[in-house]
């Protein structure tokens, strides 16, 4: 039970809060899109003709649709990346925040074993 | 010289000098974790090399090129859903699993439920994964070698399975990477180099633009645009195929320990966007290679060779860039071939040495040199599975063979994975029963699908397999079988739900929250960190 006890402080930090809130806002959005995107090609060429126009040459609409998801793919990751790269301070200060309420709550000691 | 004597000179001096590195960095290879994850100490841009060479199979290079070259734009669904695929790992995957993980991706589903059954249904998929992967590799290597030396196709396979036995049992995980990178910028420059000679030709003059156009001039306009609608199944069949692709990734073993090769979530992160980059720049090479090889080779000799096309990429090598070029490029195929089913057995015989064997049959006490006795002996018993169901794979597309393992991880692994980090309620049963059913449905689908039972005679080049009518009518069974699997965890969970209560008293399960933590900051030991020096200024512990 104690060890369940530390792993929830880590959890009620604000700074771990702060980490989990601003990974679910961009990872489901993120997610959605690329899914709903991704799909979109397979089932726009599976049950319909639409992207079969010619436009630059022979090049149709589904190759630029295609060519359009390594676009995506790429943007997307560079996104991510930058952003997860900026939450790992989050951590630090979620196990200093978690280290500093402990102290605070068994009157200032904080080293128990 | 003849060009065949040529092509044999390179061909050792390949295998001579892989053979070579595995030599040296076998005798770094020390300790059962260098054989399993390279010691755990591996850079960003390495890994992300690696997984490059990992991912770069014989399907990419020999079938994507194949099938492109043969059925034209339905084969670039591979590369679209092969790169896309790198979101979910990067997303969603990849840095909780280098958290929670140790060695293998039992060891991360074991980190909430350490049972023996789940790590039992999880080395039991990461074999079946593992193999299905392997006979499409070494069916391309069948291929390529038939091509190459004129051998026959069984013989062909065999040669190659017996070299990949020797090199996987002498190197190791420390081997494979070195080798993977190595191989994944070979194979690079190949197939630059081999894109450029198309593009070089007279009528395409550096633009690619005309290669389409020539394309659908000279071979007809169903080469470029998508296949038309054909009705409810075979579109649902497109569907279900870019289901397997997207969400296959996240659940290949051999790819997934990747991420526990490196020393923290930013290292895992950078090593996913090399490794996405050179990917996507490959797969954007693949239908200049593809109608390239449409092109200057034409259909009728590309199946001719080989009726699924896998051998398109290096006869265009043969038809562009003469004798050397072509050695050159089978060479680079023959590597990526044996560089991937290396990985592949390292993976697979991880799994049963570490996972099965030392914690479900030693119950967790087996010595190092036991671990690695029962790794070498599983390797060499997989190898020679996979060569044995390789032979009447013979007339299949690499890239299609792959699509069915990717299916099967698809089913088996990613519901499991998923939920195992994201679902507070998900338990032991539930892990189990989601493994189990969705491996099995997927197998079992694969079975009754037209890929297996082939009807008395099916069109060529499929030879007959089973001779009955299919009753899946479905060719990929990722629209059924992935469901299935979620379906298998919620069910699993609900039904167990009372015994997870008892596992949880007992230690046997651990708590989401402490899950949810470590996985999200990659904190491992919790007292430690907790109680010892400044927070701030102490390296994570990994």
């Amino acid at each position: 039970m104690e060890r369940h006890e530390e792993w929830v402080r880590v959890e009620r930090t604000s700074a771990f809060r702060e980490l989990t809130q601003k990974r679910k806002a961009f990872i489901l959005p993120a997610t959605i899109f690329f899914l709903v995107f991704y799909f979109g090609l397979p089932f726009l060429t599976a049950f319909t003709t639409v992207l079969d126009v010619n436009v630059i040459g022979a090049i149709n609409l589904a190759y630029i649709y295609a060519f359009a998801q390594f676009a995506m793919t790429w943007i997307l990751m560079h996104l991510y990346v930058s952003r997860a790269n900026g939450w790992d301070d989050l951590v630090d200060r979620a196990r200093h925040e978690a280290t500093q309420d402990e102290a605070g709550s068994t009157g200032g000691t904080g080293r128990l074993e | 010289m003849s060009d065949r004597v040529i092509s044999i000179i390179f061909f050792v001096l390949i295998i001579a000098l892989t053979l070579g590195i595995t030599a040296w960095a076998s005798r770094q290879n020390k300790s059962t974790s260098d054989h399993y994850v390279a010691g755990g100490g591996i850079k960003g841009w390495q890994n992300g090399l690696a997984i490059s060479g990992d991912y770069l199979s014989a399907a990419s290079f020999l079938g994507i090129a194949g099938a492109i070259s043969l059925t034209g734009f339905s084969g670039f669904y591979l590369s679209i859903g092969f790169l896309v695929a790198y979101l979910v790992v990067l997303l969603l995957v990849a840095e909780p699993l280098r958290n929670l993980g140790k060695y293998t991706l039992a060891d991360m589903l074991a980190s909430r439920f350490n049972k023996p059954s789940v790590r039992s249904a999880a080395a039991l998929s990461t074999i079946a994964i593992s193999m299905f992967y392997m006979i499409a590799q070494l069916n391309g290597a069948g291929a390529l070698i038939e091509l190459l030396l004129g051998l026959d196709y069984v013989l062909s396979v065999i040669l190659i399975g017996i070299l990949m036995t020797i090199y996987i049992v002498a190197g190791g995980m420390v081997a494979t990477t070195w080798i993977q990178i190595v191989k994944a910028v070979l194979l690079i420059a190949g197939s630059l180099t081999l894109s450029a000679f198309v593009l070089a030709q007279p009528s395409i003059g550096f633009n690619p633009v005309n290669l389409f156009n020539e394309v659908e001039s000279q071979i007809g306009s169903d080469m470029v645009v998508p296949p038309p609608p054909a009705g409810l199944v075979a579109g649902l069949d497109v569907i279900s195929l870019n289901i397997a692709l997207v969400l296959g990734t996240a659940g290949l073993p051999h790819i997934l320990i990747r991420f526990l090769t490196v020393p923290d979530a930013r290292t895992a992160r950078s090593s996913i966007i090399t490794a996405t980059w050179i990917i996507g720049l490959f797969y954007l090479l693949t239908p200049i290679l593809g109608y390239g090889a449409a092109l200057f080779v034409g259909q009728d000799a590309i199946a001719a060779q080989n009726p699924a096309g896998n051998t398109a990429a290096p006869q265009l090598a043969e038809a562009l860039g003469g004798p050397i070029f072509f050695a050159f490029i089978s060479a680079v195929a023959f590597a990526t071939i044996v560089a991937v089913v290396a990985g592949l057995v390292v993976a697979a015989s991880s799994a049963f040495a570490h996972d099965f064997y030392t914690n479900v049959i030693r119950g967790g006490n087996a010595s190092e040199q036991e671990q690695f006795r029962a790794a070498r002996f599983t390797a060499v018993g997989i190898s020679i599975a996979a060569l044995l169901l390789a032979i009447p794979a013979q007339n299949l597309n690499v890239a299609f063979l792959v699509a069915l393992a990717f299916a099967v991880a698809a089913s088996a692994n990613v519901p499991v994975i998923l939920l195992t980090i994201f679902w507070r309620r998900f338990n032991t049963t539930g892990a189990v029963t989601g493994m189990l059913i969705g491996l099995f449905s997927c197998i079992i689908l694969i079975i009754l699908s037209p890929n297996v039972m082939t009807g008395p005679s099916p069109e060529p080049p499929l030879t007959p397999i089973i001779p009955i009518d299919p009753i899946f009518p479905f060719v990929y069974p990722a629209l059924f079988s992935v469901p299935l699997g979620f379906l298998g965890c919620y069910l699993g969970t609900i039904l167990g739900g009372r015994g997870a209560e008892r596992e949880r008293e007992q230690g046997l399960q651990t708590d989401y929250d402490e899950i949810y933590v470590r996985s999200l900051t990659g904190i491992s030991n919790i007292e430690q960190e907790l109680h010892e020096a400044a927070p701030q200024e102490e390296p994570r512990t990994t």
